[in-house]
């Protein structure tokens, strides 16, 4: 049986690379699967503490947030299609509209 | 052998995720994306969530990738320049703020790493469809229905987003 403290600890390692991720690319739709990869580490340490108290909560927990996942991917995708027919490019450097 | 299994799954989900990230073309990127998520799906089988690992498989690796897929290929992006031609102070930024993050994560694990109790093998059936569904079913009802409202919302809105016509923007 392993600590589940390297759970942790994995989890941890994905969410950074995924913040590190939404910081240094540049590709709408590339921050937005770092955003995935961050929710799947969250789902990871749900897992983890669910399997390590035996309550199953966290798991219905995990249910509900892949649900979340999905229709925050759809919705994502949607605003990605439309700044891409309103400037022709997923850069989001471009999106300056609100930036100064 | 759940050592061994646990290491090669965590090196292959690290090794895929920085691999999407660093990686220049899109359609590679989120293909190690679902590496990423099968390995994650195999890290769920052996915290014994089997219900889980199944819809792991089937909605994120399956439905919301095909999605993935789909709108790269719908919008057929330029490829990005390559990400390390040129330092930049940005990438600096970047590390040092995710460094931050992960060590304060990394401390709040530590801080009460002790203090978990110890909870032995009892649990072998739990993540199992039927445990999952009995409380699903019971205790989870309401927002188990709240979430068909959310995705129908969340239809409808995507809908509505994608097919707005903009209007080109006139000179004043």
């Amino acid at each position: 049986m392993i600590s589940i403290d390297w759970y942790l600890a994995l989890s941890a390692i994905l969410f950074t690379i995924g913040i590190i991720g939404v910081l240094i690319r540049k590709n709408a739709i590339v921050i937005f699967m770092c955003v995935e990869l961050m929710l799947n580490a969250v789902n990871l340490t749900l897992i983890s503490f669910s399997s390590h108290y035996g309550n199953v909560d966290g798991q219905i927990l995990v249910f509900f947030s892949l649900a979340v996942a999905a229709a925050e991917a759809v919705v994502g995708l949607a605003i990605i299609i439309a700044i891409f027919r309103n400037n022709l490019s997923v850069d989001i450097s471009r999106v300056n509209l609100l930036r100064w | 052998m759940i050592t061994y299994l646990f290491i090669f799954l965590a090196v292959l989900a690290v090794a895929s995720a920085l691999a999407m990230v660093i990686n220049k073309n899109t359609v590679n990127s989120a293909l190690f994306l679902v590496l990423n998520m099968v390995s994650l799906a195999g890290m769920y089988l052996l915290l014994e969530a089997q219900f889980l690992a199944v819809i792991q498989i089937l909605v994120y690796a399956g439905a919301i990738m095909v999605l993935f897929l789909f709108v790269i290929m719908l919008l057929n992006v330029d490829e990005e320049q390559s990400l390390f031609n040129k330092f930049r102070i940005k990438y600096f930024v970047a590390f040092l703020l995710g460094v931050g993050v992960f060590s304060q994560i990394l401390y709040s694990i530590g801080s009460f790493s002790d203090t978990l109790p110890v909870v032995s093998e009892k649990m072998a059936e739990m993540g199992t469809v039927e445990a999952v569904g009995d409380v699903l079913y019971t205790d989870y009802l309401l927002p188990f229905e709240i979430t068909a409202i959310l995705l129908t919302a969340a239809v409808v809105g995507a809908l509505i987003v994608a097919q707005l016509k903009i209007k080109p923007a006139t000179e004043e």
